[in-house]
């Protein structure tokens, strides 16, 4: 199943194997489609001896964030992964652990939120979790999956961070599909993530601390601002991240966003996961046509990189901004970020929000070349468009 | 209640972490209690059951014997009062005077 | 880049021959996708899966809607699914059944080129019972793969997770399939 150093995994696969190589002390998860396979993989691996981590079997996702925060408060590398429900249920912790500086790397294998329950991709569950102060890196195919998910935990552990990060892959449509992937050698990942030393680990009986404490309103505000600090310092330490890693893969990793064909482009899609591959695809076929269209795909959604975006974007003709979740009542989560970025602009391309995907519904190339014709039209209606929907 | 100088945020662990293991001493917590037990050395058999009920380790102890009570984090549950067997402990209305005060 | 669509019946191993697939071609150097479509799973009903094949890095991941090479692994399915859904008249329908090419395409009324053979018959004289192997291998012979190398793949994939003699006849089955069809 391999050649060279090319395989063919799913995306379960991938994950759990850069679980393996990060060798985490303590994973506890509980599982929910389409991410159980990821963590049977992983305890797989460790039943057979190939990594010493302690999988704790939870009783409910909300129970496996409590105890991923008490393992990482006790000073452990700790992991987990999950997906729709699953998340929603571990919100509330996620809130805590993030503001208890907790670098917990989490898998989300997106799925829409119920109801109708349903099983399928869409970022709604990842959305939800949008303020919760973690920070959020999503992967267009499996390999970025991997490969986010090594960086994640040199990007949670730095001490100018110290934050939880969700790295997020499309569920079924990444997770579920074989495809082709190159994983580092296990040394090299060793080498790569290093050895975690916490800040404030609980178990050090020499320096005893008191963790996630009651604050009045004294105090609350300021611990906040603590967070707000950390965030901001992630940019930074996402580039260097990601230039010590695109040394080491030779794979090509250099912003918080990657454009395609994007710096001369009039007309513009922005958008994030899986469809971004279907949307090169779509690029590419109209740029043989003489169209000067492109792309923009955010690696990075929390923090979000709002000044690089605006530079990237402020020239063009016209946005289309393409959401894979709804917010009821308002624009889509991803149109409202791009949109307030580009609020101060004098000269401001032509904005337009996309729904697209809900519940697994499926997008092809002809949707996308379709809305690209769309921006040509300067009469374009700034309405909510919905894509392949029988409205 | 002790008064602490706030700090800005960048001048305090972050994450809500109190660093040091003795954070009661450092605060008086007795100021919650309603009612007062009151300790009576000579009925008091130093069966200790008071010490070891008492949800906030208020009873000084030397030499293994009851000495008194530490009011300044005493909440006044009034558990000892409930468990001791020789009645050696009462309540009493916070501000009422005894012989002990 | 070419697009495979698989159906099948749940438990017939039309995922597994799918997967067997991916791992032939990226032994040619290929790069690959393989998925399933995935529903209200159960042994028995209709299922689809799907491949891609390309010299390039494959970026697209919508669903596939025209394939040029449909499998059908369940003779009933000709009926019961739609094999020839998105088939252009230029496409290659192969399909496990008792009947004639000939019989095939009056039957779904599709023009291009149909290869019949029945790939049951094939896997119950091998003793394996399964037709996806022989599905299978009349498929790598379809798209030119080399056998010997298709041969190996599949052998060690397999040798993974079923026992020797099993193993031997799921070969002698894919044998009979690569040679049951011209490309």
């Amino acid at each position: 199943m391999s050649n060279g150093n090319r395989q063919v995994l799913t995306g379960h696969q991938v994950v759990a194997n850069a679980m393996r190589q990060v060798d985490p002390d303590v994973v506890a998860a509980y599982p929910i489609t389409p991410q159980s396979e990821i963590v049977e993989y992983f305890s797989k691996f460790v039943a057979d001896g190939k990594v010493d981590s302690e999988v704790i079997t939870v009783e409910s996702e909300h129970s496996a964030m409590s105890a991923c925060v008490g393992s990482s408060a006790a000073g452990a590398r700790t992991m987990t992964a999950t997906a729709s429900q699953g998340l929603a249920l571990m919100l509330e912790i996620v809130y805590i652990a993030a503001s208890m500086r907790a670098p917990i790397v989490m898998t989300v294998a997106n799925r829409a939120l119920s109801g109708p329950i349903n099983i399928h991709c869409d970022h709604s569950d990842s959305m939800a979790a949008r303020d919760s102060g973690v920070i959020q890196i999503y992967g267009e195919d499996a390999q970025e999956a991997y490969d986010f998910t090594l960086m994640a935990q040199r990007l949670a552990e730095n001490e100018d961070v110290l934050l939880p990060v969700m790295v997020t892959l499309d569920g079924f449509t990444l997770t579920h599909t074989a495809q082709v992937a190159e994983l580092l050698p296990d040394d090299t990942v060793t080498d790569f993530v290093g050895e975690y030393e916490p800040l404030y680990p609980l178990l050090d009986v020499d320096n005893p601390t008191t963790q996630g404490p009651f604050d009045m309103p004294d105090y609350y505000f300021e611990h906040k601002l603590q967070q707000v600090e950390a965030m901001n310092n992630v940019p930074e330490k996402f580039l260097e991240v990601q230039e010590e890693f695109s040394d080491l893969s030779d794979r090509e990793y250099s912003g918080l966003f990657e454009s395609y064909r994007l710096d001369d482009a009039d007309y513009a899609i922005v958008l994030l996961g899986s469809t971004a591959g279907t949307a090169k695809v779509v690029v590419d076929e109209l740029r043989d046509k003489g169209k000067k269209v492109g792309l923009l795909k955010p690696w990075m959604f929390r923090p979000f990189p709002a000044e690089e975006m605006k530079e990237a974007l402020k020239e063009k003709e016209a946005v289309a901004v393409f959401d894979r979740s709804l917010s009821f009542g308002s624009s889509g989560p991803l149109y409202l970020e791009v949109s307030s970025a580009l609020s101060h602009e004098d000269n401001k391309p032509r904005l337009y929000n996309y729904t697209y995907g809900l519940g697994g519904r499926d997008i092809a190339e002809g949707h996308i070349a379709e809305v690209f014709e769309d921006l040509e039209n300067p009469d374009l209606e700034s309405k909510m468009h919905y894509i392949n929907a029988r409205t | 209640m002790a008064e602490f100088e706030l700090k800005k945020y960048d001048e305090v662990p972050i994450g809500g972490v109190v660093t040091g293991g003795a954070t009661p001493e450092l605060n008086e917590t007795g100021d919650w209690r309603s009612n007062r037990p009151i300790f009576d050395e000579d009925k008091c058999i130093q069966c200790l059951l008071c010490w070891s009920h008492c949800p906030d380790a208020s009873f000084y102890i030397e030499d293994e014997e009851v000495q008194g009570i530490d009011y300044d984090h005493c909440k006044g549950c009034g558990i000892c009062a409930e468990i001791c067997p020789v009645d050696a402990i009462t309540m009493v209305p916070e501000g009422e005077d005894s012989e002990d005060e | 880049m070419k697009e495979i669509r698989w159906h099948g019946r749940g438990g017939q191993g039309a995922k597994t021959a799918s997967q067997l697939l991916a791992d032939i071609n990226l032994q040619e150097g290929k790069f690959v996708q393989s998925f399933p479509e995935y529903g209200p799973e159960r042994s028995g009903a209709p299922i689809k899966a799907y491949n891609r094949v390309s010299d390039e890095k494959i970026r697209v991941h919508s669903g596939v809607y025209e394939p040029e090479v449909v499998a059908v692994v369940d003779p009933t399915l000709l009926s019961a699914a739609n094999p020839t859904e998105g088939l252009s008249s230029d496409g290659i329908l192969l399909v496990n059944t008792g009947k004639s090419a000939e019989e095939i395409k009056s039957e779904t009324g599709f023009n291009g080129k149909v290869l019949a053979f029945n790939a049951t018959e094939v896997a119950e004289n091998a003793g394996s019972g399964y037709a996806n192997v022989p599905v299978l291998g009349a498929l790598v012979r379809v798209l030119g793969t080399d056998y010997e190398l298709a041969r190996a793949e599949v052998e060690s994939a397999l040798l993974k997770k079923l026992p020797e003699e099993v193993v031997e006849m799921n070969l002698a089955a894919f044998k009979a399939g690569y040679e049951a069809v011209n490309n």
